[in-house]
């Protein structure tokens, strides 16, 4: 089946606020992201659920830059390889 | 009176007036590396990036809040990356972390025990860099040749090792330095292995414009009073390298006068 005649099917099903899971893999590590059928999660809300919004950070998906201003806009996908970098000591 | 001045050292356009780079890596906490480097009069100020900590309290200090970059000139740096592949995403996430700032310092390394530079993967890097936009100062060997290619290629500052990182074994092939002094229309640092003032004012006093230098700092006992040897050094040696140093003789010549000594 199609993936969104299955999410139209679940959503009738269960109701629109059933979550589905997305797996990826966040800074090398696996990561599931819970999500409304009917929304996906954006690298925005990602970043949100990470307690990240506001701090001087860099995110990375699938090895190409996200920049600040493309986050709400960016859709998570399974299997995605994130990346979320930020400033530390070094010489 | 004689004003003694000096030129600023100009990389990729910007001036600053201090020769001093410094890193922010080792100290005990964020406030010991804003104070030491606060001390060392660096204007520049090399950082690493890193994955976030997951999981680590949204209000956790950053190492921007001590060196902020309304006060430095930040200067990310590609330390840990072993490919041309891993140091070009590092400098891009850089830029976006430091909202578009395109200063970079390139290091890719090649093993391990002696962290020393893979100029193969680095030439690799330099040339995507460049053509990314980036300014690209390059941390490599003290091989002159590989300095000049990479100058040639555009890089806005080269930075030969003194020795091994983290070793502080000084300036291990002056000579080296020397011909990269020579031959470099762009400035030219030394970029690892000072241990302590001395090496700091070689450098300097070998020609370079300027010293790069993190460990000496701060595994010093006390950091920032070697931060303040470390601004002194570079100064100092900077104004011996401009004034030109006396002649090497092989035997004594006495300051005083022979004329009128009370025994002749």
């Amino acid at each position: 089946m199609a993936p969104h005649l299955l999410r139209d099917a679940c959503t009738r099903q269960l109701g629109p606020n059933a979550m589905s899971q997305i797996q990826i893999r966040l800074n090398g590590e696996p990561y599931t992201l819970e999500s409304t059928l009917d929304t996906s999660v954006s690298a925005a809300d990602l970043v949100e659920q990470l307690g990240l919004s506001g701090r001087r950070i860099a995110v990375e998906i699938n090895e190409t830059i996200v920049p600040k201003s493309q986050l709400a806009d960016t859709r998570l996908a399974e299997g995605d390889q994130v990346e979320i970098v930020h400033a530390i000591g070094g010489g | 009176m004689t004003q003694l001045t000096d030129t600023p050292l100009a990389i990729a356009g910007r001036e600053f007036n201090s020769r001093l780079l410094v890193g922010t890596g080792k100290y005990k906490d964020f406030d010991e590396a804003g104070a030491a480097i606060a001390e060392s009069g660096a204007e520049i100020v090399t950082f690493a990036v890193r994955r976030t900590n997951l999981g680590q309290e949204a209000d956790a200090p950053s190492l921007l809040d001590a060196v902020s970059p309304e006060r430095y000139t930040l200067l990310p740096n590609t330390a840990g990356c072993y490919t041309a592949k891993d140091a070009v995403r590092t400098c891009r996430l850089a830029r976006e972390l430091l909202d578009g700032h395109n200063l970079v310092k390139l290091e890719v390394l090649g093993d391990d025990a002696t962290l020393y530079p893979n100029v193969i993967e680095t030439l690799k890097a330099a040339e995507t860099l460049l053509a990314d936009g980036f300014d690209v100062m390059v941390y490599t060997s003290d091989d002159p040749i590989v300095a000049r290619e990479l100058e040639a290629m555009g890089c806005c500052a080269i930075m030969p090792l003194g020795s091994l990182i983290g070793s502080g074994h000084g300036i291990q092939n002056p000579y080296n330095v020397r011909l990269i002094v020579e031959q470099s229309q762009v400035p030219v640092l030394v970029d690892a292995g000072i241990g302590t003032a001395s090496d700091a004012a070689m450098a300097m006093e070998l020609g370079c414009d300027g010293v790069l230098l993190n460990s000496a700092i701060a595994h010093a006992r006390e950091p920032l009073r070697m931060a303040r040897a470390m601004k002194r050094a570079v100064e100092g040696g900077r104004d011996a390298y401009l004034a030109g140093r006396m002649p090497w003789r092989q035997h004594a010549d006495p300051s005083s006068p022979f004329a009128g000594r009370i025994n002749g």
